[in-house]
């Protein structure tokens, strides 16, 4: 018998919907936000223009630190006319900005699109610069170019540049973790505390809290990611000899636990250990987030692309909040790292990767979901057309991670129609 | 290369954004990478509007460079016309699309669309916003309301107006327009059109129907408004009207474009000259205020400041390179130093050394107050969502003086207050470390002393005198003096015991340093 070859879907995991209009999401610049905040003795010099200033600045929304761990070198029409001299405008900016702030310990060189348009190398000028001002400071460069990343890509490339400043594991290292990816600190203690109970060990974080504390790496490293975005960054990993352990990703008690899983297999954690250790976390975690399915069940749930995170959460709020996921957008598809996560989404699910906003809001407003998950830009005009919105910069400046917040994320995604249920006030 | 951590303006693109979103039926085509499209949110975050704004960006990617960003930014374009219908479309590049050259002008052109396209050429890398924002009007005014073939000639008065300048994401633009319309009609005076905000290409046209112009706001219209009076032979008025004097200065001079004889002003007036003479005001009396800001509410402010509250201006600054001659002028009037700078480190600089007891400033002053643990008010762009409130709070006209006299004196103590915390100064519960009883607390009572000293010894001010040291005994009385003026005192103390050699600083001192002072 001959049986029909069927072909994926267009729109499902293993064929998406590739659209190539125009796309509303930030560009990597933009986890800066967080990266500065994270390491805490890193600074993070923007070299780019005033419109790269003003979205740190825009999408901050606030000032919210009197003086935050970064800058913009704006470049001006002097540096363009000579391209020769830019190099020493840098180093300029970088004198005053090192008087300025004596404690920074690693200065990291952000390159924008106009830098790259120009071909500014910022790999050169790091290299001089770290002549000049090291060892007492240390330099790095990566990409946060809206033309090269979207949003959480600024934070790959950052952890990819990182990984180049790794020692060596040194000979006859024992086995070791890396997790990659930035967590909140009181995620990461947390993960922390399972590791060690499960006797897993040692488990370093990536990026580390102070920019001395860098892990070693080599072929006993296990990399464990914390997030789903982390492409570049693993593959240069994986080129220092570390080895990937596939998983989903740590978000709501399925995803935890399966995340835990995969390091305690490859750490050969007995499985009764591993039972007892995660029980305590897994039945909080269903609790907290049983406390919420009654809103989220059967709701009807559209993503926009913005984090990367998407699928993720679709997973999550799918087989653990009851919801229906009409579409996930998301601005790029790492098909190898989103598997297992694909895996526990019905095989039909929506799949939309790149963007052309105006289609993707035709089709939106067409399946009139019960809520909306988009950028900033988008959710107001939404909410004024009548639709529940989340943004979903939230899931990315939330600590959702583990077990202890799988209430927390639930919630967040309940709070728009908790709203709602309370006002008693038409627009 | 210039070192920013925050800026006051955006880059001249954001500025022609604000032009479109102000318009009716206007839309902008940029080319621009995708990480542009963040500027969409200042309008529907900051501004909280109900509908996107009417720009789309071409989202252009490395991949596409040197090939086909030409054909991306012509697809957009087509399509976007197709999709929104504008009546008009801007278009034009982001910095990142100025460096690669597509000419959105040139490309445009080819593709014949059927409605008037409007190139904009803004260069990113030596402007900013107003100024891109001014230029984006004054192509749309030149586009839609041509020059005559002949020269113009001067108008005859005439009771109709057209008032320029208000925008999206202006300071408080949505309501000062309501006011001054409300003024000027009651002067009978008619309003043909008001623009950008709210007009459409259309209303551009009639714009040379009205006797004269009022410019609002010539960070915006002054351009514009300078070419309807060189072409149409409009007048314009540019007073703006932003506290008691002003707006009777511009009341009057809009009479005088209309024609009428002198007449009585227009009823309810402003409660701000009785506020300001009443007994509970004169503890504003001298306080030390510093100014920063957009040249045109920056200027109004120090003289609302100075003539109508009766405070002591002690520093006096804008962003406004464009407009430096006015501020210089205005600083010299209050005989301070103008500060005209896109830097806002160097504004904090100047804030710590002027030791003014409140800053009326933009967002970025407000935190710099905040952190000096200094009373402010926001009087100017760059926005923030609480300068969009709820309630009509307009700054200009006579509703506008109102305003303005709450929300200035309103972060400051009130008059006898002042004098009970000097009185009890040493009361657990009521004592200088509490913030005003009336307000939120938006800070929380601790020391002020260790921050004023911070203040004064940041590494960024450059003048570095080693002070002599205070005795212990002399720093206690220090403390007892209230906070408000114990900066000033200290500063005093020092320079004179600087003045005259002192190697310690007594309580005698002290008090030798304010018998010295207080002559
Ligand atoms: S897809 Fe996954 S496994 Fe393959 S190179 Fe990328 S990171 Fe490594
Ligand atoms: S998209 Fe490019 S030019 Fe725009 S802010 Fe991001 S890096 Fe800067």
């Amino acid at each position: 018998m001959n049986a029909p070859v069927s072909l994926p879907p267009l729109g499902s995991a293993a064929k998406p919907l590739r659209e190539r209009g125009q796309h509303e999401v930030f560009c990597g610049l933009t986890s800066i936000m967080w990266l500065h905040r994270k390491m805490q003795d890193a600074f993070f010099l923007v070299v780019g223009s005033r419109t790269c200033a003003h979205l740190m600045q825009s999408a901050a929304g606030v000032m919210i630190f009197a003086e935050p761990r970064f800058a913009t070198a704006i470049i001006d029409e002097r540096d363009l006319a000579g391209l020769a001299d830019i190099h020493e405008e840098l180093d300029k900016v970088v004198d005053k900005l090192l008087a300025r702030r004596p404690e920074i310990r690693l200065l990291v060189l952000v390159g924008s699109c106009p830098s790259e348009v120009i071909k500014l190398d910022l790999a050169k000028a790091a290299d001089r610069l770290g002549g000049i001002h090291g060892p007492a400071v240390r330099f790095l460069h990566y990409s946060g170019s809206g033309i090269e990343t979207t949003f959480t890509q600024g934070e790959d490339n950052f952890l990819a540049a990182l990984v180049h400043e790794l020692p060596s594991e040194p000979a006859g290292a024992a086995k070791s973790l890396i997790v990659a990816g930035a967590l909140a600190d009181v995620v990461e203690d947390q993960f922390r505390r399972i590791f060690d109970a499960l006797g897993i060990g040692p488990v370093t974080f990536l990026p580390p809290r102070n920019s001395a504390a860098l892990p070693h790496i080599g072929p006993q490293t296990r990399l464990l990611l914390a997030q789903p975005f982390l492409g570049e960054a693993t593959k240069a990993m994986e080129r220092r000899g570390a080895r990937h352990l596939a998983a989903p990703f740590p978000l709501g008690e399925e995803g935890t636990t399966a995340w835990l899983l995969a390091a305690a297999t490859e750490f050969g954690v007995d499985p009764e250990r591993f039972a007892a250790i995660t029980g305590p976390g897994r039945t909080r975690a269903r609790m907290a987030v049983e406390k919420h399915r009654s809103v989220l069940d059967g709701k009807r749930i559209f993503f926009f692309p913005d984090s990367q995170l998407e699928p993720s959460m679709a997973r999550f709020l799918y087989r653990e909040a009851g919801c229906e996921i009409l579409e996930i957008g998301t601005p790029f598809l790492h098909r190898h790292h989103v598997a297992d996560e694909f895996a526990l989404l019905p095989p039909d699910v929506f799949v939309s990767e790149g963007q052309d906003v105006d289609r993707q809001l035709d089709r939106c407003r067409a399946a009139r979901p019960d809520l909306v998950v988009c950028g900033m830009g988008l959710a107001n005009p939404l909410e004024a057309e009548g639709m529940a919105t989340k943004w979903s910069i939230e899931l990315v400046f939330t600590p959702v991670q583990g077990y202890e917040q799988a209430g927390d994320l639930a919630e967040l995604f309940v709070r728009p129609f908790a709203r709602r249920e309370k006002l008693r006030v038409r627009v | 290369m210039q070192l920013t951590v925050w800026t006051y303006e955006g880059p001249p693109h954001v500025g022609a954004m604000r032009i479109a979103a102000s318009m009716r039926g206007v839309h902008y085509v940029l080319h621009a990478p995708q990480g542009d499209t963040y500027a969409d949110l200042l309008f529907t975050m900051i501004e909280r509007r109900d509908t996107r704004p009417p720009v789309t960006y071409t989202t252009f990617q490395a991949r596409d460079l040197g090939s086909d960003t030409a054909e991306i930014f012509k697809t957009a374009c087509r399509e976007a016309v197709e999709r929104f219908r504008p009546d008009a479309v801007l278009v034009g590049a982001s910095c990142t699309a100025e460096l690669i050259q597509d000419n959105p002008g040139g490309l445009a052109k080819a593709l014949d669309l059927d409605i008037p396209v409007i190139p904009l050429e803004l260069p990113s890398y030596q402007k900013k916003e107003n100024w891109g924002a001014s230029e984006t009007f004054y192509r749309l005014v030149r586009t839609f309301a041509p020059a005559p073939a002949a020269r113009a000639e001067t108008r005859a008065p005439g009771r109709i107006c057209n008032i320029l300048g208000p925008t999206a994401l202006g300071f408080r633009h949505r309501d000062d327009i309501v006011e001054i319309t409300r003024l000027v009609e009651s002067l009978g005076i008619a309003v043909n059109v008001v623009a950008p905000l709210g007009a459409d290409i259309a209303d551009l046209a009639l714009l040379p129907e009205a006797a004269f112009n009022i410019v609002l706001y010539p960070e915006i219209a002054g351009v514009a408004a300078d070419w309807l009076a060189r072409n149409h032979g409009q007048p314009s008025v540019t007073i703006t009207p932003i506290g008691v004097g002003a707006t009777e200065t511009f009341i009057a001079a809009v009479a005088t474009h209309a024609g009428l004889a002198p007449q009585d002003r227009p009823g309810a007036g402003s409660r701000l000259p009785w506020y300001s003479r009443s007994i509970d005001s004169t503890y504003l009396t001298g306080k030390r205020v510093f100014i920063f800001g957009d040249a045109t509410h920056a200027i109004a402010a120090a003289r609302i400041a100075a003539k109508e509250l009766g405070f002591t201006v002690c520093g006096l600054g804008t962003y406004s390179r464009e407009f430096a001659r006015e501020l210089r002028s205005a600083a010299a009037e209050c005989g301070v130093e103008p500060l005209i700078t896109d830097d806002h480190l160097e504004v904090e600089e100047a804030i710590i050394a002027a030791q003014p007891e409140l800053v009326l400033g933009t967002q970025m002053e407000r935190h710099v107050a905040k952190r000096l643990r200094i009373p402010c008010a926001v009087i100017s762009s760059p926005v923030h969502v609480q300068d969009f409130p709820a309630r009509y709070s307009p700054q200009m006209g006579y509703e506008g003086t109102n305003v303005i006299f709450d929300s200035w004196v309103h972060p400051l103590m009130m008059g006898l207050e002042e004098h009970l915390l000097g009185m009890f100064r040493d009361d657990f519960e009521f004592n200088d470390g509490a913030a005003p009883s009336h307000l939120a607390p938006v800070s929380p009572p601790v020391e002020r002393e260790p921050v004023l000293q911070q203040a004064t010894t940041l590494p960024a001010s450059p003048s570095v005198t080693i002070e002599p040291p205070w005795a212990d005994e002399a720093e206690r009385e220090l403390k007892k003096i209230p906070f408000f003026v114990r900066g000033k005192a200290r500063r005093n103390t020092e320079k004179y015991a600087l003045e005259q050699g002192l190697s310690i600083i007594t309580v005698e001192d002290l008090y030798d340093a304010k018998a010295h002072y207080s002559r």
